[in-house]
């Protein structure tokens, strides 16, 4: 782009309604009012492609010629086994790469750029200390096929990570295999399959209750675990509707999963009459532990009944969430489910040794090769450790507080159709401003955007029409909570065309998501 | 409290503005009867420094591959990893962002994993990658699944012996609660034969599942393996080590169906298991059966080009229990990281990488066999990965060669593979002839001293 189609650009994306930057509303009862951005915040254009950057002979000097005596290639492997060339990768020098990445790297909003309140993700601040630790040597340099001797630290740090799980989810034992919350719900609804076999009962467990307002993943995982699932309807409070439940539960149900807190930011006082009826029918108790945030060290699932549950360790104890991952799954269950958990686990010796217990012969077996997504446990851990049992709890208290807070100064303009009151997180409803505007949630997302904010989780979960599901996390300060309510207030006032134009300030406009899955080009291509 | 800036006077003006008089009311929707009336049995805080030396203890018991030359593998490796890779991908705009659901927020990671798809689609000669799974093992999973739904056909699945045995654990958990029937076809001299695979084979086989190099490190004749399973109307889902795709042909060439592979040596840490890095690439036919997230290129409404996550008709967030798959957090970081080390390497430092390995294993296993009571297991070719066999049991060995200073190999048995007496033997670009012809020396000490 020139420099005057570059002005003419700004110029369209500055229409005269827009609240000029130089204005100054100062201080008000919500606290100042952001500068939403009318200008692009970074580079104008998007890096080019790598492959488009690639020139013939460029490259980058790493290994070192060989030191064994040479031999030529195809006496080592016949030449029917041999690619005619390497692959067509592009040819970049080192400065290519780092720069590309680095500008690349500008287009994203983050943590550690941006307040980032997407709902259920838990997005809350990503300690340094913790990056440094995982990445000594002694940590971040194991092989997994290493002799035991070797490995006692790391053993010690998994064995003492089964316990806290064990002891903040109120359960018994932990398997820390499972490589993400999904991977862990599946596992343990596979763990629960195996414990109904061993009772001669699976035949007879077809089903999986969830309730409607439950993440996509759990129907997911229940159908690919074998079960059939059976929805669960909630109720006007959005809480489990306890008729539907009792009525549709029976001798073949297997699991019920529930959500608590659930996902409209909602703890189900219900709860331990919901594990009363399941246990009286010889059923399980699934919690996804997905907004434990919430509760540590205030109410742990195991005294409220429940019987097995995952964790999301890297959103409720901090890991880097990399653009999409990763996550760990691990999963706790009650005594009777330990001996179906995943192989292997981590056992102490009486001489006080670790080691890697395999002779588990009713367990599942695996879903994951190798031990687990053991840099993730390892800033989990160090997360654990950092906090202590009192800064567990002051976790839950303050990330409840300030969704509580947000919640207050924004629900006049955006009801929130469920409770009083929340947990740590909120979904409000843009639904009058849609009915009456034509201002949707996906609108007023995109225009935080150019406040600088993330956006919320949007349409969901599917209970709430126009959903905003708005979770700031114990990290955020009172300022940015303020900031933000004020631009959310600001924006419902602002104009419709804008509204669904924006956001303007980011290297592009609105996507065409329906032109992406027509016609998809999922990889580059030579012209 | 690590952490949470509010100070007093912030958590008095908030409660205010909430209308209540403290935090605690804001929990009172808890039945009291299940609330911790006591703290958490965890230890008490600590501050950055104490952490810090805390974990530094814990590490030091630790031997990690920078105490001891690396001479281990199985479906992870010891590979050099070029600085660029962790500088930019701690970049914080990429390692604190999150999965890019708003792509004007996120072209940055979205621009990142159409690129990841195209190196892994250009590595394998494969039309479509996704943007990642969980790692090697449950990617030969979700694979296992998407060749069921692809074909339709639920009756069996055939795996070969020579496949990673954890791998193979993985489908068997995974199909444990559904249809098919497992078939394993045994190894032959580290090997499976095309005939013994085409007599595993039936109509309602969904796919035959093989690794090149197989777990051995031996290269199958693979093209025959996937003609067999084609003759039956079978897809080949063939699990590879991405390093060794800088020298042998290329999945697409030989008619694989779906590719998968562990994404670690591509530029990740050993970290002892994970996270590690789930690839998988298919032929375009397949890909709205595929599992995972996908990146597709699209224009934004001023006609500039951008990327954004489509298909996602697939995916457990819109079609719940009918969605191809449950993952929803992948392997994000990895991926990017594999990116940078692809990008950063080029051709011919991939190439580099695979020639290097494969010509300091064959020196490795040369000279180990030169080791009385040492001999290879197998005659077929290998790439970076080798059997020996070892007159006395391999465990002790082990043990010796590990107190002489060295990670020297995998005794097959830890494994629960054959042959017994076998301990398999892994050569990166990184190690030098002379810690070579030091680990050789260990071994023949290790021998002698258990004559």
């Amino acid at each position: 782009m020139n420099d005057s189609a570059r002005t003419d650009f700004i110029r369209e994306c500055r229409p005269e309604r827009l609240i000029p930057l130089e204005q100054d509303p100062g201080q008000t009862a919500i606290g100042p009012l952001p500068q939403p951005r009318s200008r692009f915040m970074y580079k104008l254009n998007p890096p080019a492609l790598l492959f488009e950057t690639s020139r013939a002979g460029r490259r980058t000097e790493i290994l070192p010629p060989s030191d064994v005596p040479s031999r030529p290639l195809d006496e080592l492997v016949p030449a029917g086994h041999l690619a005619a060339g390497p692959p067509p990768l592009p040819e970049l020098g080192e400065l290519d790469v780092v720069r590309h990445y680095v500008n690349l790297s500008t287009l994203n909003m983050s943590i550690d750029s941006n307040f980032y309140p997407l709902g259920s993700c838990t997005m809350k601040y990503n300690p340094k200390r913790n990056e440094r630790i995982a990445a000594m040597p002694g940590i971040a340099g194991l092989h997994p096929y290493q002799e035991e001797s070797t490995l006692q630290g790391m053993l010690r740090l998994l064995f003492e990570m089964q316990e806290y799980l064990a002891e903040i989810a109120g359960l018994h034992a932990v398997s820390l295999q499972p490589a993400a919350g999904a991977q862990g719900e599946l596992t343990a609804l596979f763990t629960a399959a195996a414990y109904f076999r061993s009772k001669g009962e699976r035949e007879r467990r077809t089903k999986v209750l969830i309730p409607d307002s439950a993440h996509g993943t759990n129907p997911a995982s229940a159908h690919l675990a074998g079960f059939e699932t059976v929805t669960i309807k909630s109720d006007a409070r959005g809480l489990v509707d306890y008729a539907d439940l009792v009525n549709k539960l029976g001798d073949d149900t297997a699991v019920f999963m529930i959500t608590n807190p659930n996902t409209v930011g909602l703890f189900d006082p219900q709860i331990g009459a919901i594990a009363q009826e399941l246990h009286d029918r010889g059923a399980l108790l699934y919690l996804d532990g997905a907004n434990m945030n919430a509760i540590l060290g205030v109410v742990r699932p195991g005294d409220m009944g429940v019987d097995l549950m995952h964790y999301n360790p890297h959103k409720t104890f901090s890991g880097p969430h990399g653009g999409g991952g990763p996550g760990a799954g691990p999963i706790a269950v009650r005594d009777f489910l330990a001996p179906f958990l995943p192989s292997p686990l981590v056992g102490k010796r009486p001489d006080g040794t670790f080691f890697l217990d395999h002779d588990r012969p009713q367990s599942i077996g695996r879903v994951r090769a190798f031990f687990g997504n053991v840099g993730v446990l390892v800033r989990a851990y160090a997360y654990i450790r950092s906090q202590g049992p009192d800064g567990l709890k002051a976790i839950a208290r303050n990330a409840v507080l300030n969704a509580n807070y947000l919640m207050t100064k924004v629900k006049d303009k955006y009801p929130v159709p469920h409770g009083e009151r929340c947990m740590h997180e909120f979904v409000a409803s843009a639904r009058t401003l849609a009915r009456d505007r034509g201002i949707r949630a996906m609108d007023i997302g995109k225009r935080l955007i150019d406040y600088g904010f993330h956006a919320p989780t949007v349409y969901f979960p599917l209970i709430v029409s126009e959903a905003l599901m708005i979770e700031p996390t114990e990290s955020e300060s009172r300022e940015t909570l303020d900031a933000f309510a004020h631009a959310l207030l600001a924006i419902a006032d602002e104009p419709e065309d804008l509204l669904h134009k924006a956001p303007i300030s980011t290297p592009i406009n609105r996507a065409d998501e329906v032109k992406a899955a027509k016609q998809p080009v999922l990889k580059w291509r030579p012209a | 409290m690590a952490y949470v800036l509010h100070t007093d006077d912030d958590v008095r003006a908030m409660l205010d503005t909430v209308g209540i008089h403290s935090i605690d009311e804001l929990f009172e929707v808890i039945p009291p009867e299940f609330r911790l009336n006591r703290p958490l049995q965890v230890p008490e805080a600590l501050g950055e420094l104490a952490l810090t030396s805390h974990l530094a203890g814990l590490a030091e018991r630790n031997q990690g591959v920078d105490s001891r030359p690396c001479f281990l593998g199985a479906g992870c490796y010891d590979h050099f990893i070029p600085a660029v890779v962790d500088q930019l991908s701690m970049r914080g705009e990429f390692y604190t962002a999150y999965t890019p659901y708003q792509p004007e927020a996120s072209q940055g990671t979205l621009q990142a994993v159409f690129e990841y798809q195209t190196l892994i689609a250009q590595l394998t000669e494969m039309d479509v990658s996704n943007a990642s799974l969980y790692d090697g093992g449950s990617a030969v999973a979700e694979a296992v699944l998407m060749a069921m739904t692809v074909g339709d056909r639920h009756g069996r699945v055939v795996m070969a012996g020579t496949v990673h045995p954890e791998h193979r654990q993985i489908v068997k958990t995974y199909l444990a609660n559904l249809s098919p029937e497992i078939v394993t076809v045994p190894a032959k001299d580290g090997r499976v034969r095309a005939s013994d695979l085409a007599q595993a084979l039936n109509d309602e086989t969904a796919c035959a599942v093989l690794q090149y190099p197989n777990v051995f490190g031996e290269l199958e004749e693979v093209e025959d393996l996937v003609k067999a399973a084609h003759d039956r109307g079978a897809l080949a889902v063939v699990s590879v080590d991405p390093i060794s795709l800088g020298l042998l042909r290329r999945p697409g060439s030989y008619g694989a169906d779906i590719v998968v592979a562990e994404g670690q040596p591509l530029g990740n840490y050993l970290a002892y298991g994970g996270p590690y890095l789930g690839i998988m690439a298919c032929r375009e036919k397949f890909v709205r059966k595929m599992p995972g997230r996908l990146v597709g290129q699209t224009t934004d409404h001023n006609g500039k080009r951008c990327w954004v996550l489509t298909l996602q008709t697939r995916e457990q967030h819109i079609r719940r229990e009918k969605a191809t798959s449950n993952i929803c957090t992948n392997q994000g970081l990895l991926a990017l990281r594999a990116s940078i080390y692809l990008a950063v390497m080029g051709p011919s430092g991939l190439r580099q990488a695979a020639e290097l390995s494969t010509r300091k294993a064959h020196y490795a296993a040369e000279r180990l066999a030169s080791v009385p009571g040492l001999s290879l297991a197998f005659e077929g070719p290998f790439f970076k990965e080798f059997v020996v066999r070892s007159a006395q049991d391999p465990r002790m060995v082990l043990a010796e060669v590990g107190r002489l200073g060295f990670h020297g190999g995998i005794a097959l048995a830890e494994l629960g593979l054959g042959p017994e007496d076998g301990i398999l033997v892994a050569v990166t670009e990184k190690r030098t002839r002379a810690e070579i012809d030091s680990l050789v020396e260990a071994y023949r000490q290790a021998l002698m001293k258990h004559q």
